[in-house]
């Protein structure tokens, strides 16, 4: 048995995988800015020395990292409307993405900024500086120049896995690979080929990155 | 209509969980092996062997899971092996774990210092001796942490397998979920199911490494 190729079929379908890939993008860019955001208050919250405020956040990322995206998704999506919260796909693919993220980037970032020197703490302080403006000042950018290529390893994972929100129908590249194979029953070429844009958008999201460090870190210290 | 109580359900989940738990073996102990070779030609002397492997684990780790289940499950059959749900499923876990396995003992192995190597090639070493009698023992001792915590990561991406019909615990969940219509419940069950599978092994991740970082 010989099976013959046929990409041809996709062309009538491209404008499906350019809706698919840019809502991939869109709730990438919409979960990482976020997300980061929610990593940069859990992990001032968990070095704080407030310490239920501590424990709540370090509860909040074991239970986050040690369960599979998808069940997170489901339950927010499946199981909040009985608490009478009912989200629309993309705003429980957001909302599950964040609080994914949110839980990683704590950890991340709370490893940058145990990397700061004492010294530079005391510093601060003894410039009469308050705990907050240290923290913005002096601890949070050279953390953030740390730790920033293990963050951009975890928003190129949440953003392949972003592929099962299609789950909950959010029309994102794989809800897109899913309706057409369903339309042309060619679900070999329909996978492949979303999975060659799924690697060019990591590639992509990767070198972004990457441009991103370069500028905001070149100096080697954080630019107030 | 049935009626379902709270342990019917949860029976039915933790009967479900012995696959995952099952399909997670099978993964890691296969993945590991792959892994291992995938490894050995990553830091091999011979080029092309050495290319691919790098192309192999790039590949695997900038796609998503779901979309190598989906190839494995729709690619085995055109080279004629049927495939069930199953099969797909340990094939598909298990090269995803091979290739991040693989990446992460790269780091290991080049963190054993180039005077090791330098020495045991004095020696008139081959690769393979040098591989076996002196880079990966060292490799190993700083291996067994991080290892033990990308477990965690396998046990979740099992997760992702019930979407091609594998039925472990959340594919359960969710049949469940539609016969009793009471998804905040089961779901929360399914998830605290994880829970206590991953929870113990990142605990365990991290005293390794607390150890290790003492023993140094």
């Amino acid at each position: 048995m010989a099976y013959s190729f046929d990409f041809s079929s996709l062309l009538d379908y491209t404008p499906v995988l350019v809706d698919g890939v840019v809502t991939t993008v869109a709730l990438t860019a919409v979960s990482t800015v976020l997300g980061v955001a929610l990593g940069v208050g859990g992990a001032a919250a968990r070095t704080s020395t407030v310490k239920p405020l501590a424990l709540v956040v370090g509860a909040y990322v074991e239970l986050i990292r040690n369960t599979p995206f998808l069940v997170q998704l489901f339950f927010i999506f499946f199981g909040l409307p009985s608490l009478g919260i009912r989200l629309a796909e993309w705003q429980a693919a957001v909302l599950a993405m964040v609080i994914n993220l949110g839980a990683y980037s704590t950890e991340i970032i709370r490893a940058g900024i145990e990397a700061t020197p004492k010294g530079q703490i005391e510093a601060g302080a003894s410039l009469g500086m308050t705990g907050p403006q240290i923290f913005r000042y002096v601890v949070l950018g050279p953390a953030m120049a740390k730790i920033w290529p293990a963050l951009t390893s975890q928003i190129v994972i949440v953003m392949l896995g972003s592929s099962v929100c299609s789950q909950i129908a959010a029309e994102e590249l794989s809800f897109a690979a899913n309706f057409i194979q369903s339309r042309n029953f060619r679900p070999f070429e329909v996978y492949f080929l979303a999975t060659a844009l799924y690697l060019a958008l990591a590639v992509g999201l990767r070198w972004v990155f990457s441009l991103m460090g370069q500028r905001m870190f070149a100096k080697g210290v954080s630019r107030a | 209509m049935l009626n379902f109580t709270l342990w019917d359900i949860l029976s039915n989940l933790l009967l479900a969980a012995r696959w995952t738990v099952l399909l997670s073996l099978i993964a890691f102990v296969s993945g590991g092996v792959a892994g291992l070779l995938l490894l050995v030609a990553r830091v091999s002397p011979v080029p092309p062997l050495r290319v691919a492997a790098r192309l192999f684990i790039e590949v695997f780790q900038g796609t998503p899971l779901l979309m190598q289940l989906f190839i494995v499950f729709f690619a085995l059959p055109l080279i004629g092996i049927e495939t069930s749900a199953w099969t797909s499923a340990a094939v598909g876990l298990t090269l995803f774990t091979a290739a991040y396995l693989a990446e992460i003992w790269r780091g290991c192995v080049e963190a054993v210092p180039k005077g090791q190597w330098e020495a045991s090639a004095s020696l008139a070493m081959t690769f393979p001796e040098q591989m076996r009698h002196v880079i990966l023992p060292q490799a190993l001792r700083i291996a067994v942490p991080p290892t033990v915590g990308f477990s965690v990561q396998v046990v979740k991406g099992t997760a992702v397998t019930s979407i091609i019909g594998f039925v472990e615990v959340t594919k359960a969940g969710t049949m469940i979920t539609n016969a009793t219509f009471q998804p905040f419940l089961v779901y929360g069950l399914v998830g605290l199911i994880y829970f206590a599978l991953c929870y113990p092994l990142s605990l365990s991740a991290k005293a390794l490494e607390r150890k290790l970082n003492v023993a140094r």
